[in-house]
C-alpha cells in the first residue's frame, strides 16, 4: 500500500525563545526538510519613520535608542552623525574619542549577547549565555556611569555627548579593558573547537558572497562570506581613520564563520578602545548646538557600521525643524533578506541555528 | 581600496547611463540622477553589469512623499571601487507604480514590500507584493504625508485614524 504524504506548514514564533522576539517564520515541510519559508514581521511595529515627521531633531534621537535596544549608543551615533552632516555641525575632539570608546564598547555588549544567544540555539542551554553576559554586565555598569542608563541610553546628543564621564569611570574601564583579552581566549577555549558546535553550525546555512552582495546583507554575515567590507574602514565617520584594527572575515560562509568573525571583533573592539582610551583629550564634550535648530534644504544618506551591519539614515529635510522624512535602513532587516534562500532544503533544527547566526533585533526589523 | 567612499558625480553618471540607455535621464543634480520609470530596469542592469560603475551592491530604497508625486531613491555602491551613485525615479501621486528590481538587486525584496506597505507605492515584477509590517487590510499607507494632520493644521491629512472613521476608505475596518 502506497503511503501517501503532503507538505505540513509550520510555525515557528512569534513566540518562541529561539526567535530573538516577536519574529515569526512560516515554514513549509516536506518530513523533517525545510522546502519554502516565509517570514511574518511586524509584531513590533511602532512606526517610528512617521511619528519622527512630528518631532525636532534632537526630539529624535530616543527612537534610536529603540530601534535595536542592544545596541543603543550605535543608532545613537548613527543618527547624530547623519544630523550632523546634514547640518554642518562641528563635533568636539573629546567627544568624537568618547563616542568611539562608548561605540566599541557597545559592539562588545552586543556581539556577547550574539554569540551567547547563538550558542545558545546550537544547543548549550543558557550556560554559554551567561558567561557572555558576565562582560555584558560590566559594560552596561559603565554605561550606567556615564548616562544613567543601561539599555535605552540616549547618551549621544547632535554636537557631542550629553555627559562627561565621572572620576570614577576610567579606572572601571581600564581594569575591564585588561581582562577582555583573557576572557575572549576563554569563550574561544571553550567554543571554538568544542565538537558539537562544530557539528551543528559548519556547512549550515551558507551565504554565497554573490548573494550576500546581490541580497544586500551587511556587517558580519557579509564578512562572514568573506567579503572584507567594513564601512569603519571602507567610508570612515567619527574619527575611525586614526585607529589601528583589522576585518575579521571568513571563508565559508556558514554558521560558524559568522560566529567567529564576531569572536575576533570583539578583539579588535577591544583595541580600539584602548588606543581611544590613550589618545582621550581634555576638553568640551557638547557643541554648542542650539536645541530647536533647522539644518538647510537637503537630504543625504549617511551610514555607520553598527554591530549588526550597515546602519543608514535616509534623511530629507526641507528647512523646517522637522525632518521630511526619516528612513532607517535598518541591518536587521535587509540581513533578513537572504534568510529563504539561507534556510531552504535545511531541517527545522538547522533553521533555527541559521537565523540565531544572522544576529536580528527585532527592534529594529520592525522599527 | 580608497581611502573613503566618493559618489560618482551626477553629471558623469547620467553621461554614462545615457550612453548605455538611450533616452532614460529625465534630470541631473551633483548628487543624484533622475531616471525615466520605464527604463529603470535597463538602467539597474546597466550598472550592475558595468565594470567600471560596479554598482553591485543597493545600500537602501526609500521612498519620500512629495505631494505631487512620489520619489523612489536607490543609493548604490562599488564593494570594488568604493564608490556610491544616487538613482532617483518618480512615480505618479494617484497610481504610483515603479518598476520592481528585484531581479537585479534581490536586496530590494523587503525595502519594496516596506515601501509598498508605509507609502502605498506598487512594484510591478515583484514576486511577493504584500504588507510588510501591516496587516493586510490596513486602510491606507501611513508615510504618506496626508495620512494624518497634526494638530493645529501644520501637515495636511486626515483628521481622526482611519480605524475610526470606516466611511473615508470606503469600507469596513478589517482586522485580519
Amino acid at each position: 500500500m502506497p503511503i501517501k504524504t503532503e507538505p505540513f506548514v509550520m510555525n515557528i514564533g512569534p513566540q518562541h525563545p529561539s526567535t530573538h522576539g516577536v519574529f515569526r517564520m512560516r515554514v513549509t515541510l516536506d518530513g523533517e526538510r525545510i522546502t519554502d519559508a516565509e517570514m511574518v514581521i511586524g509584531y513590533l511595529h511602532r512606526s517610528m519613520e512617521k511619528l519622527a515627521e512630528e518631532r525636532t531633531w534632537t526630539q529624535n534621537i530616543p527612537f534610536t535608542d529603540r530601534m535595536d535596544y542592544l545596541a543603543a549608543m550605535t543608532g545613537n551615533l548613527g543618527y547624530c552623525i547623519a544630523v550632523e552632516r546634514l547640518a554642518g555641525i562641528e563635533v568636539p575632539e573629546r567627544a568624537q574619542y568618547l563616542r568611539v570608546m562608548f561605540a566599541e564598547l557597545q559592539r562588545i555588549a552586543s556581539h556577547a549577547m550574539a554569540n551567547g544567544t547563538f550558542i545558545n540555539d546550537c544547543g548549550a542551554w543558557q550556560t554559554p549565555l551567561f558567561y557572555m553576559f558576565r562582560e555584558r554586565e560590566k559594560i552596561l555598569d559603565l554605561f550606567e556611569m556615564a548616562c544613567g542608563a543601561r539599555l535605552t541610553l540616549n547618551y549621544m546628543r547632535i554636537g557631542g555627548v550629553a555627559f562627561d564621564l565621572p572620576d570614577e569611570f576610567m579606572p572601571r574601564l581600564q581594569s575591564l579593558i585588561d581582562e577582555l583579552p583573557d576572557r575572549i581566549a576563554e569563550y574561544e577555549g571553550l567554543s571554538l573547537e568544542n565538537e558539537i558546535l562544530l557539528m551543528r553550525s559548519r556547512d549550515i546555512g551558507v551565504l554565497s558572497p554573490e548573494l550576500a552582495i546581490n541580497a544586500s546583507v551587511s556587517g558580519p554575515m557579509l564578512r562572514g562570506s568573506g567579503i572584507a567590507w567594513d564601512v569603519r574602514k571602507a567610508d570612515p565617520y567619527s574619527i575611525y581613520d586614526r585607529f589601528d584594527f583589522d576585518i575579521p572575515v571568513g571563508y565559508n560562509g556558514d554558521c560558524y564563520d559568522r560566529f567567529i568573525v564576531r569572536m575576533e571583533e570583539v578583539r579588535q573592539s577591544v583595541r580600539i578602545v584602548k588606543q581611544a582610551m590613550e589618545g582621550l583629550p581634555a576638553g568640551n564634550h557638547l557643541a554648542d548646538v542650539p536645541l530647536n535648530f533647522r539644518p538647510p534644504e537637503g537630504e543625504l544618506y549617511s551610514r555607520i557600521e553598527s554591530p549588526k551591519g550597515e546602519l543608514g539614515f535616509y534623511l530629507v529635510s526641507d528647512g523646517g525643524p522637522v525632518p521630511y522624512r526619516f528612513h532607517v535602513r535598518s541591518p536587521s532587516l535587509i540581513n533578513l533578506s537572504a534568510l529563504r534562500e539561507m534556510v531552504i532544503g535545511q531541517s527545522v533544527a538547522d533553521a533555527i541555528v541559521t537565523l540565531g547566526s544572522i544576529d536580528i533585533n527585532v527592534g529594529e526589523v520592525d522599527r | 581600496m580608497a581611502s573613503a567612499t566618493t559618489l560618482v558625480p551626477g553629471p558623469q553618471l547620467a553621461e554614462r547611463i545615457s550612453a548605455a540607455v538611450p533616452d532614460s535621464v529625465v534630470g541631473v543634480q551633483e548628487g543624484w540622477v533622475e531616471v525615466d520609470a520605464g527604463k529603470l530596469l535597463d538602467v539597474g542592469r546597466f550598472l550592475h553589469d558595468d565594470r567600471e560603475l560596479d554598482a553591485r551592491y543597493l545600500n537602501q530604497l526609500g521612498a519620500v512623499d512629495r505631494f505631487d508625486y512620489f520619489e523612489v531613491v536607490y543609493h548604490l555602491t562599488s564593494l570594488s571601487h568604493n564608490h556610491e551613485m544616487v538613482l532617483k525615479v518618480r512615480a505618479d501621486h494617484d497610481e504610483p507604480q515603479v518598476p520592481s528590481v528585484v531581479s537585479v538587486w534581490y536586496g530590494a525584496h523587503l525595502q519594496e514590500r516596506e515601501a509598498y506597505d508605509l507609502m502605498g507605492i506598487r512594484f510591478p515584477g515583484h514576486p511577493d507584493m504584500k504588507r510588510l509590517f501591516l496587516w493586510e487590510g490596513f486602510p491606507g499607507h501611513p508615510l504618506r504625508k496626508d495620512f494624518m494632520s497634526l494638530p493645529g493644521g501644520f501637515k495636511p491629512g486626515l483628521q481622526r485614524f482611519p480605524k475610526e472613521d470606516p466611511e473615508a476608505w470606503g469600507g469596513e475596518f478589517r482586522a485580519d
